[in-house]
């Protein structure tokens, strides 16, 4: 019987000829991927259980990048980046993004891929949930904790019991104008709910996500962890390649699954019958197609984070916002400092993304996670009270964005940036028809 | 956390489903140093404190973990519905609860990272439930874990419910984290 992509990459990583789901395997780790809120504990334990003077296994595949608490005044965040700037010093790591830098980047998972970190057929942990974004490149990438990735520093193993998968397969040959991949996984989640896919691989299939750019893949694998997913997955093909071989000349090789692999379960789709999705508050399995919950009020819009705050994501938010002015406080965050720069740069009909946003009157961010996550008080877009945001990021449990009395809906940028013309939920159909005619 | 099979006894803190990692610990209390032994008791002050208040603390709710000003709990062992644990990976969730006092959690499922870095951390232990046993304990009751015949006690109502062996994690829980667990076994050098 064959094996499945993910079940073939933990065989080769653990040096074995087949796995098979259940097993517990020590695989060999490619990368592993830090941040500020995590790295500093992780350290802590590397130090503490493998000595004072301890050199990490490999210092050019340990990638440490700052994104979450960023542009604060809160003075433990600030002394957790020392942390990092330390521990990059004493091991003299090469992958180091510092903040204030040149270098600095933002938002982890839209970084790893830019920076060439994310490649096919290899294992990539993360001390972050959505560390399976990078699945979208046909890797295996899952988050980790603190104690796990200290391991990681010291041995370059780790134990994994390989997940089953379930295959979700996508028939269409594209996305029909109005929709985006972000729909498509919030219909997914809250089709399963929010641990329909847990321990689970999930592997998105068919020739509707051969037609999506690697941006939309990795909204579908990002909220994998949002079905409790263990990882997503993509099956590499050109599109991959010409992103990968574009940041990077790292070699790697590409792994497919077998047509008689066995999954969990297989789960059909058509691109052509899905429509604009919500996920009410406060859970991403509360979903609703836009329709349902159209003119429901809202105080603010936010598009940002790994999910939504891609150079795509803000391309299509300017398309509906472009002539119009946001009726909502409305917040845009670029999730790194290269997409920051491209606002500047693309263009919709000769004007830049970042003057259609600002002329709209959007607050534009610096790159980072900012409130997609809350954080410190003074983090910029972050819910202080009961305010209704709706939110191109991935989660929305009580408190996610800041106080708990606040409430998040979780939509597509498109649906994000009508809403955020009109002033309260609007279906983007209302925009892109008029667009395309 | 308790390293070997011994009973876990203690009072019950009862939660409902999809405790996410956000409300176990909210974001903007994860700055803290896990290190330092003043700061890291400020985890166990704000253990679960983003979990709204009508649902903390069940049936009743209302009930923080750990009251105000103390930075440890009087209950030792959380009953919760499904899923528990979802969300980020942050292992100050599992962290912030071992602080706060917390030994054992029952529940029927959990997610799958913070299930993960409770046991390779060792800082509590997450068993696994027949029943969705939040609708049947009281927040107060106290609790008894029989880890040899797998079973929860209801002292306080008389009651017996089976609960799932630990599986193939077990000896890693009971070396008390992977580091351990490594050493036992020859991949890390002894300390
Ligand atoms: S943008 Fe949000 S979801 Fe993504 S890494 Fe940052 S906090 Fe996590």
């Amino acid at each position: 019987m064959g094996m499945t992509l993910t079940e073939k990459i933990l065989a080769k990583h653990s040096g074995r000829d087949r796995v098979s789901p259940g097993d517990n395997v020590w695989v060999d780790v490619d990368v592993l991927m830090t941040h500020d809120v995590c790295g500093p504990p992780a350290i802590g334990i590397f130090h503490k259980q493998f000595g004072e003077n301890a050199k990490v296994w490999d210092k050019n595949k340990l990638v440490i990048i700052p994104d979450h608490y960023i542009f604060t005044n809160d003075k433990y965040a600030n002394r957790n980046v020392d942390v990092l700037r330390a521990f990059a010093a004493e091991q003299d790591l090469p992958y180091f993004y510092d903040v204030g830098t040149d270098s600095y980047k933002g938002v982890c998972h839209v970084a790893l891929p830019e920076e060439g970190f994310t490649r096919p057929g290899e294992v990539l942990f993360g001390t972050d949930s959505h560390t399976c974004t990078a699945g979208a490149f046909g890797q295996f990438a899952t988050g980790i904790g603190n104690t796990d990735a200290a391991f990681i520093m010291g041995t370059g193993k780790l134990w994994v019991k390989v997940p089953e998968t379930m295959r979700f397969v996508f028939e269409g040959t594209s996305l029909p104008p109005y929709l985006m991949a972000k729909d498509i996984i919030l219909q997914i989640i809250g089709d399963i709910g929010v641990d329909g896919a847990t321990y689970r691989t999930m592997e998105f299939a068919g020739e509707g996500i051969k037609a999506l750019t690697m941006e939309d893949r990795m909204t579908l694998t990002n909220m994998a962890i949002e079905a409790g997913g263990k990882n997503g997955v993509v099956e590499p093909d050109e599109v991959t390649e010409a992103y990968v071989k574009a940041r990077t000349d790292h070699p790697y090789e590409k792994v497919y699954s077998d047509p008689d692999a066995k999954y969990h379960s297989i789960h059909h789709y058509n691109l052509e019958d899905m429509v604009p999705m919500v996920a009410k508050p406060h859970s991403p399995d509360n979903k609703a197609t836009v329709e349902e919950v159209e003119g429901g009020y809202l105080d603010r819009a936010y598009i940002g984070s790994c999910t939504g705050g891609k150079l795509s994501d803000f391309r299509a938010a300017a398309e509906i916002i472009r002539g119009n002015k946001v009726k909502l406080d409305t917040y845009i965050v670029p999730a790194t400092t290269e997409i920051a720069r491209a606002l500047e740069t693309e263009t919709i009909f000769g004007t830049p993304l970042i003057d259609i946003f600002r002329e709209a009157g959007c607050k534009i961010g610096n790159a980072s996670c900012a409130a997609c996550l809350g954080g410190p008080s003074d983090t910029f877009g972050r819910l202080n009270n009961e305010e209704v945001c709706i939110s191109s990021t991935n989660r929305n449990y009580p408190g996610r964005m800041g106080s708990k009395q606040s409430q998040v809906y979780l939509a597509s940028p498109y649906t994000v940036a009508a809403s955020a013309v009109t002033g309260v939920i609007t279906d983007p159909r209302v925009f892109i028809q008029e667009t395309v005619i | 956390m308790s390293k070997n099979s011994a009973p876990i006894k203690g009072r019950a803190f009862v939660l409902g489903k999809n405790i996410d990692t956000d409300q176990i610990i909210p974001a903007a209390h994860l700055v803290y140093s896990l290190e330092d032994p003043e700061e890291r008791k400020l985890y166990g002050k704000y253990a679960l404190s983003g979990v709204p208040s009508a649902e903390s603390g069940l049936p009743e709710g209302n009930i923080p973990l750990t009251k105000d000003g103390e930075t440890e709990s009087q209950f030792k062992i959380i009953v919760a519905s499904d899923n528990f644990g979802c969300g980020s990976s942050r292992e100050h969730a599992p962290a912030c609860l071992e602080i706060a006092g917390i030994e054992a959690i029952v529940s029927p499922t959990y997610a799958r990272i913070f299930y993960r870095n409770s046991v390779d951390g060792g800082f509590l232990i997450p068993f696994e439930s027949f029943e969705d046993l939040s609708k049947e304990v009281k927040t107060g009751d106290e609790l008894e874990i029989d880890q040899v015949n797998h079973t929860l006690k209801n002292v306080t109502q008389d009651k017996l419910y089976n609960i799932k062996p630990l599986g193939s994690v077990a000896d890693i829980v009971h070396a008390g984290g992977i580091f351990e667990y490594a050493r036992q076994n020859g991949m890390v050098p002894a300390k």
